[in-house]
Parts: C-alpha cells; sequence; structure tokens
C-alpha cells in the first residue's frame, strides 16, 4: 500500500445504501478524449459529430502495410494530466492488447501495459478526502458500434453498425486505486477529475459527448475488514446520476450474493439505465486473456527531465487552490466556488470584489445570471461597476439581470445599458405616491393586506408589488417596494 | 488453418526436441486455450504439431532466461530510437465511398457487420 492511500475504514460513513455491517470499495477506471486536432497514430481529424467514417485512413481502419507514428500533443497531454495528478511521469512503452471485436479494425487496441506513461498520483476531493491514483496511461479509442434490431438492445442485436471516426482517438485512462467508500465520493471524484481536465486544457470533458467515460469496479466487504473481495467491473454508465445508481445496485447484488452464498464471480457488468441493473458482460469462456505485448511499430517514450520540469511550469493553478482562494478572497460557499471555478468565473469574481464590489453580491450574481458558455464580453471593470449600481440602489436586482444579460451580449459601460433601457432608480416618494394612487383605487384590497389573515396578508403584498411593478414597467426595486409596504401597513 | 502451417518451418534435424521436454513448457490445453483466443481452428494432428513446436519456442526462451542479465537494460525495440513523434496536423483522411467501396457489407455510411454479444468499452 502506498503513503497516498488515505485510512478510509476507520472514519468514513457507510454508505446508507447498503446494510449495516457492509462496506463499499470501488475503484474507478475515467477514460478522457485528449483535446487533439488528430488521432493518436494517424493525421485524421479527432472530430466529435461527423459523418459516420469521413475522418479514417489506411492506419486507423488497420490496412495492411499501415504503420501508426505518436501524436506529439497527446503525449504532451497525457504528461501535463498526469503531473496535474501528482504523478510520477516514467519512461513509457505502447503495447498491444489482443481481441476480435469490429469496434477495433486492427484487431488490438494500442495502449500501454506494464511501463504507463504515469503512476503514483493523487486526487483530493473537494471535501478534503485523497483518492490515490494507481496510473494514468495513454491509449487509443476504439470505433463506435450501434446495434440494429431487437429494440437497440446489444443481446439482441440483428446486426451492428461501425463507425470507425472515433477508433484511434487519443485517450488518456486514470485508474484509481479502490479508496472510494460511498457514492458521494464516487461522483465527487469524477468531478473534480472532470475540473483539474478541464484546468488543464488537455480535453473539454464534455461526458454527454462521451469525452469523458467512467468505468466503475466494485465490491463490499465486512465493515472494519481491509481485504478486497471478488469485485465486478461495471461499464456503459454516462452520467454522474448512473455512476451512482450502479455503484448502488451493484454493491447490493454482492451484498446479497456474499450473504446468501459464496458471493459474486469476478467479471465485467454492463449497467443498463431503462431497467435500472446491471447484466453480465461476455461469459466466462470469453474472459479477458489479452495477449499483451509491446507493440514492435511504436518506439519508447521517455521524456527528459527538462520537459517535465516545463510541464510543471506551465500548469495552471488547479481547481482546489482555485476554489480555496475564491472562498477566502468572497466568502462564497462551498457550491458556488465549485460552480464559479468550473465555470472559470473564479478570477471575475476575485477581480471585481477586489475592486471594491460587494463580495456577496458579486458571487451570487454570477451563480445565477451567468450561467452561459461565452461571457467574454463581460470584463472586470463594467462587471464590477454593474455591482455596485446594484449595491447603491441605482439598479433593482433585476435591472441588474437585465443590464448583465446586456454585457454578455454586447460588453460597454453598465451606466449606458441602463440608462440606454430607461433604467433609472425611483426614488422612494415616487414610489410612495404611486402605492397611495394604488391604494385610493383598490381599498379592499388594502383593507384585506392590513387586517386579514397571513394567508390574506401573503397573497395582498403579492397583489400590491405586482401592480408597482407592471406601472414601473419593473424598474422598482423589489427591496424597496416590500419595505414600503411593510411600513405602509403597520 | 493452412497459412500458419506453410509458414512454419521444419524442425532441425539436428537438435531434435524431445516430446518430454516440451510437455513441461506448454500443454495441449494451452494450445487449444491460445487458437481458440486467435480464432484458429486447428485439427487434432495440428494441435500436437504445435504444442511440439511452441514447446521448442519456449524452451529456447528458457535458455535465455537462464542468462545473467541484471546489467542488461530491456529492449523495447531492436533500433536505439526515443520519442519518435510527429505533429498534431491534420492530413487527408480517405474518401469514404472508396473505403466503403471495400467492405463486404455497409449502410447508411457505415460498416455492417454480424450482431455481437457484449459490449468492449
Amino acid at each position: 500500500m502506498s503513503g497516498l492511500v488515505p485510512c478510509a475504514t476507520a472514519d468514513t460513513p457507510v454508505e446508507p445504501a447498503l446494510p449495516p455491517g457492509w462496506e463499499l470499495v470501488v475503484g474507478l477506471e475515467v477514460h478522457v478524449e485528449l483535446d487533439t486536432a488528430t488521432k493518436l497514430f494517424c493525421g485524421c481529424a479527432n472530430q466529435f459529430g461527423a459523418q459516420p467514417n469521413t475522418n479514417v485512413c489506411p492506419t486507423c481502419l488497420g490496412l495492411p502495410g499501415s504503420l501508426p507514428v505518436m501524436n506529439e500533443r497527446a503525449v504532451e497531454l497525457a504528461m501535463i494530466l498526469g503531473r496535474a495528478l501528482g504523478c510520477d511521469v516514467n519512461r513509457s512503452v505502447m503495447a498491444r492488447k489482443n481481441y476480435f471485436y469490429p469496434d477495433m479494425p486492427k484487431d488490438f487496441q494500442t495502449t500501454q501495459y506494464d511501463q504507463p506513461t504515469n503512476t503514483d498520483g493523487r486526487l483530493e476531493l473537494a471535501d478534503g478526502f485523497v483518492v490515490g491514483i494507481e496510473r494514468a496511461h495513454i491509449e487509443e479509442d476504439t470505433g463506435k458500434s450501434v446495434h440494429v434490431g431487437g429494440g437497440g438492445r446489444i443481446n439482441e442485436a440483428v446486426y451492428s453498425l461501425v463507425d470507425y471516426n472515433r477508433a484511434g482517438v487519443p485517450l488518456i485512462e486514470i485508474v484509481s486505486r479502490p479508496d472510494i467508500r460511498t457514492i458521494e465520493h464516487a461522483r465527487n471524484y469524477v468531478e473534480e477529475l472532470r475540473a483539474i481536465v478541464a484546468a488543464t486544457e488537455v480535453s473539454d470533458a464534455r461526458m454527454e459527448e462521451g469525452s469523458i467515460r467512467v468505468d466503475a469496479n466494485v465490491s463490499v466487504r465486512p465493515h472494519g475488514s481491509s481485504e478486497l473481495r471478488t469485485r465486478c467491473e461495471i461499464k456503459n454508465i454516462n452520467s454522474l446520476r448512473s455512476l451512482g445508481r450502479a455503484i448502488e445496485h451493484e454493491a447490493l447484488r454482492h451484498v446479497d450474493l456474499w450473504t446468501t452464498g459464496s458471493g459474486p464471480q469476478q467479471q465485467t457488468r454492463h449497467w443498463d439505465e431503462a431497467a435500472g441493473r446491471t447484466t453480465p458482460g461476455r461469459s466466462k469462456e470469453d474472459a479477458e486473456d489479452y495477449r499483451y505485448f509491446q507493440e514492435p511499430d511504436l518506439v519508447p517514450l521517455e521524456p527528459t527531465p527538462a520537459v517535465i520540469a516545463a510541464i510543471d511550469e506551465a500548469l495552471p493553478t488547479l481547481p482546489a487552490a482555485r476554489r480555496a482562494a475564491l472562498r477566502e478572497a468572497t466568502g462564497a460557499d462551498a457550491d458556488a466556488a465549485r460552480l464559479l471555478v468550473e465555470r472559470g468565473q473564479d478570477s471575475l469574481a476575485m477581480a471585481a470584489a477586489a475592486s471594491g464590489a460587494d463580495a456577496a453580491k458579486v458571487v451570487t450574481r454570477l451563480v445565477n445570471d451567468l450561467a452561459v458558455d461565452d461571457w467574454s464580453a463581460v470584463d472586470t471593470e463594467s462587471f464590477a461597476a454593474l455591482i455596485k449600481m446594484e449595491s447603491n440602489g441605482e439598479l433593482s436586482a433585476s435591472q441588474a439581470k437585465v443590464v448583465l444579460g446586456d454585457l454578455v451580449e454586447q460588453g460597454g459601460d453598465p451606466a449606458d445599458h441602463a440608462a440606454r433601457r430607461g433604467f433609472e432608480a425611483m426614488d422612494s416618494t415616487e414610489l410612495e405616491s404611486l402605492l397611495d394612487e394604488l391604494i385610493v383605487v383598490n381599498p379592499a384590497e388594502w383593507s384585506r393586506l392590513r387586517g386579514g389573515d397571513e394567508v390574506d396578508r401573503k397573497k395582498m403584498q403579492g397583489f400590491f408589488t405586482g401592480q408597482i411593478m407592471k406601472a414601473t414597467r419593473g424598474q422598482a426595486d423589489g427591496r424597496a417596494v416590500a419595505q414600503l409596504l411593510a411600513q405602509k401597513s403597520v | 488453418m493452412r497459412t500458419l502451417t506453410s509458414l512454419t518451418p521444419t524442425p532441425n534435424a539436428k537438435s531434435p526436441v524431445s516430446l518430454r521436454a516440451v510437455v513441461e513448457r506448454i500443454t495441449r490445453d494451452e494450445v487449444v486455450h491460445v487458437a481458440r483466443l486467435a480464432r484458429l481452428d486447428l485439427a487434432d494432428d495440428e494441435i500436437d504439431q504445435f504444442t511440439q513446436q511452441l514447446g521448442a519456442i519456449l524452451e529456447h526462451a528458457a535458455d535465455v532466461e537462464a542468462l545473467e542479465v541484471a546489467d542488461v537494460e530491456p529492449t523495447s525495440h531492436p533500433l536505439p530510437l526515443r520519442n519518435v513523434v510527429r505533429a498534431d496536423e491534420v492530413s487527408e483522411s480517405l474518401e469514404r465511398d472508396e473505403v466503403m467501396a471495400c467492405a463486404p457489407d455497409v449502410q447508411d455510411g457505415q460498416f455492417r457487420v454480424p450482431p455481437v454479444l457484449g459490449e468492449r468499452t
């Protein structure tokens, strides 16, 4: 056991989903598609969503006589992610993993086996829990098959259609140690890994496009024990939600099998999202026997210490450190910090707060109203100015949202946008005279607000607020209106 | 299974491999297993033949293994090359029609293959 492995059994809670006395043991294998222009061994474009079989050539189709040449950028990205995960970067050798399946036309997948690029890293979750990383190795992706007939289920397919655009796309497979004890931590691990992948820009990290795929190795053991019991590898997990459901289902299946008999068989299983259960993969006679051997057409990769030092030098500040800095600077809570760092809005938030804008408002406005893909037009200065306008009452909360939308669309000075839209602060006397008029026109409603029961009062507060907003076309500040109503109705 | 047989060299008459020795190196069952993994359909006499020949190869490997090589770096490649890489620049792919014309069965620009059990990745 490495020194990186946390002592997880003593003080981590047992997953509530498991019966008392049982502990969950999970290791995750995460495949990340590297964001290169081309495939791992040929110059075909690495591109999601192209017409089937348009990014193929003799090398990625496995045609006789074709030879692989390693993509320099893919190796670099793999080392960057390795260093971001605290791994040792080693001399590495590619290997052939032999199997027959139509998703790999060469009849082998080129991967790394006993000499992977990255080994012995660690990943710290948002709550401080540390998961050991066993290795992070380079390999090529497989083609994509669609199973046709029999309702699309793989075991009932009438035939399959294969698209080799993805065959040969560079992947890094990150293998964790079996340190994870709860479903929550399994999800957090994937989230944190995704955040690191995004921060280092090694991948676009889109789970829904398959840029990140997760397999879970699941086993259970009596609580307090340190043994590793028979595990099953669960594939076909397409979302964080599926990850939790699949682990829970599989763990309960194991507990049942240990309780009623001699336990599960080691095997690969598939998560069936619709049925909410795992089903066995290949039969026992097809058990994994890949006859790995060194790839004779590729030579070893041997990064020099200078190369590794340069990678370390260029590593961005990682999400954990950014979250800590953001919380320190703005008082953001854990969820807000995670979200803003994920969106890359932490530096905007800190700069705005540093320039004197109210930090809490900065965080709230970003969390709620800047959930857009492209906010490049919003610069720190104008964003900070906007928050200051909101803080000193020049803009209501709803007006500030609208002006932020203008900044996203067009950039510019928030004061100009506010003026163009006719957003001017209504002073309290204006508001008061408006309310007085409304009281005259709606006397019954006003007396219900003053003398009605709780429900009635709430209802009438809503009524008058609505009338005021209508009359001011949304320009009144909601809080000012609430205050005014409270004062007047006493 | 003809191709492999025709490529197999005749055992050297001067150093006949004793069947006894090779049986210790690899069993008939292991040869059947390896042949199945490689999707080779071997006749009975071929299984015997390959058991003997593969045993001879393993025998030779055992000879090499007996050497003192603690100070020798393992050979990854016959040539003393490291870090042979290419720039990450897109080059032209094949025309799809040309590719599809080589396939026995196609549909919607994809290769149509018999149904397969079990997902790989």
